[in-house]
């Protein structure tokens, strides 16, 4: 699929004090490409999805979205990150917000769109991820894999260009996890541009274009899900594969 | 045990002094405090450290010390106010360095997630801030902050040695017309457990309307 680059990265480098976390990281991600990044824990792969936001900050490097470099703090990163949903392993949905209120608070406050217009907005996605009879409801007389997909839909209802996924199902009970993935799966068909850190191998075969492989802060492998999994070519992915697809 | 009822008009005038002082300088105190809070957590390291010396001085200088700062240094820059603003500027600074950093513990029980949430949808610092982290904050600092504000209630009483009109220098006149001490300072001390007291009632108040559900 090489189509438009919609997000990129290239020699990013990042520390946490003396821990070189990311190392010369490259990774291009085109438009309507849905990008799954595994790798056992403090890979960097986390981090990697929190500095295409600049959740994270970088020492070194450029990250470019549609090509233009991630602006500094201020009001050009907000207008930036408005374009780049994210959707989190603990869900962060506001706890003082009903599900209505925390899908419709941004399209409020940051598209300046007015309360019945968003409310209107956000019942159709809340109706798309299946939850529109929850709307009246707090965050916590939910389920996680509820609160998950309501997290899906107040990123959704930004109409952003790419969404990030930082281990959406990690957090989840395992029966709760396919009703997350099923949305995402149809976000993937719809063409939405999505970068996933997952442990999920399933939903890497199956919705994938790419597999990004990370250890130790590299990008090791960067292949179609297929090849990957069935030939690996490092011995790094070769010994995480048969570790996690053994049981 | 007559002292009161002879002098009703003085305990009053001393009362509402009191009163005052705990009002405007409160009022200043949560203003001044809420700046400061938002600068020490502010993505501008100048703005921090703005707030961390503002809390740091304030903190750790005798309030005493900071009335006669205030009220004797200010004028000497040429800022002539009535005793009783200045008053209010010195309780009021004071306090506001103990609100700022009962709001910032209360800043601190939001999950980071929440935060970064508002963040990650294009929110302003100031709209996360407002919007999403102070809302949740606000239920836990309910407490600390009615403490420090009862603390502010009784420091006004140092205002009183700066000819300040408030309840405790009520007992200059009183002893001066010959009236028994001991009870003139029983009276005062029930004139500022009403204050206090009814701080408490206001905090109990919002606590159980607004507090952390458990």
């Amino acid at each position: 699929m090489a189509v438009d680059p919609l997000i990129e990265l290239r020699d990013v480098n990042k520390y946490f004090g003396e821990l070189h976390v990311l190392r010369d990281i490259g990774l291009t991600v085109g438009k309507g490409e849905v990008v799954v990044v595994i790798g056992p824990s403090g890979s960097g792969k986390s981090t990697l999805c929190r500095t295409i936001n600049r959740l994270e900050t970088i020492q070194s490097g450029t990250i470019l979205l549609d090509g233009r470099p991630l602006p500094e703090e201020g009001r050009a990163l907000a207008r930036l990150r408005a374009e780049v949903g994210m959707v989190f392993q603990s869900f962060n949905l506001f706890a003082h917000k009903t599900v209505l209120q925390n899908v419709s608070l941004a399209q409020t406050k940051v598209r300046r769109r007015g309360r019945d217009d968003a409310d209107r907005r956000s019942l159709e996605l809340l109706e798309r991820v299946g939850l529109a009879a929850h709307a009246g409801m707090y965050p916590a007389q939910l389920s996680g894999g509820q609160q998950q997909r309501v997290a899906i839909a107040r990123a959704l209802a930004m109409e952003p260009k790419a969404l990030l996924f930082d281990e959406p199902t990690s957090a989840l009970d395992p029966e709760m996890i396919n009703e997350v993935l099923e949305v995402m799966r149809q976000l993937a068909r719809d063409g939405m541009t999505m970068v996933v850190v997952t442990h999920e191998m399933g939903f890497a075969r199956s919705a994938a274009h790419r597999v990004v492989f990370m250890a130790d802060g590299r990008v090791v492998e960067d292949r179609a899900p297929e090849e990957f999994f069935t030939a690996p070519r490092s011995e790094r992915a070769r010994d995480f594969l048969s570790k996690i697809l053994k049981h | 045990m007559n002292v009161l009822t002879d002098n009703f008009a003085t305990f009053a005038r001393g009362f509402l002094g009191t009163v005052e002082l705990t009002v405007y300088a409160s009022l200043l105190a949560l203003l001044l405090g809420f700046l400061m809070a938002s600068f020490r957590v502010a993505p501008v390291a100048s703005f921090r450290m703005f707030g961390t010396v503002w809390v740091t001085v304030l903190r750790n200088t005798p309030l005493t010390l900071l009335f006669f700062a205030v009220l004797l240094g200010l004028p000497r820059f040429g800022l002539v106010l009535p005793f009783q603003v200045f008053a209010v500027i010195a309780l009021g600074c004071y306090t506001s360095a103990f609100i700022c950093e009962a709001l910032r513990a209360g800043i601190n029980t939001v999950p980071r997630g929440q935060g970064e949430a508002a963040r990650s949808l294009g929110m302003s610092f100031g709209q996360t801030l407002g919007v999403v982290v102070l809302p949740q904050a606000f239920r836990a600092v309910i407490p600390p902050i009615g403490s420090t504000l009862i603390a502010l209630a009784k420091n006004s009483a140092i205002a009183g040695a700066f000819s300040v009109t408030e309840l405790l220098g009520t007992y200059k006149t009183l002893s001066e017309l010959g009236y028994n001490i001991v009870w003139t300072f029983v009276w005062i001390a029930v004139g500022y457990l009403i204050i206090t007291l009814a701080i408490s009632a206001l905090f109990n108040l919002m606590e159980r309307k607004w507090g952390i559900a458990r």
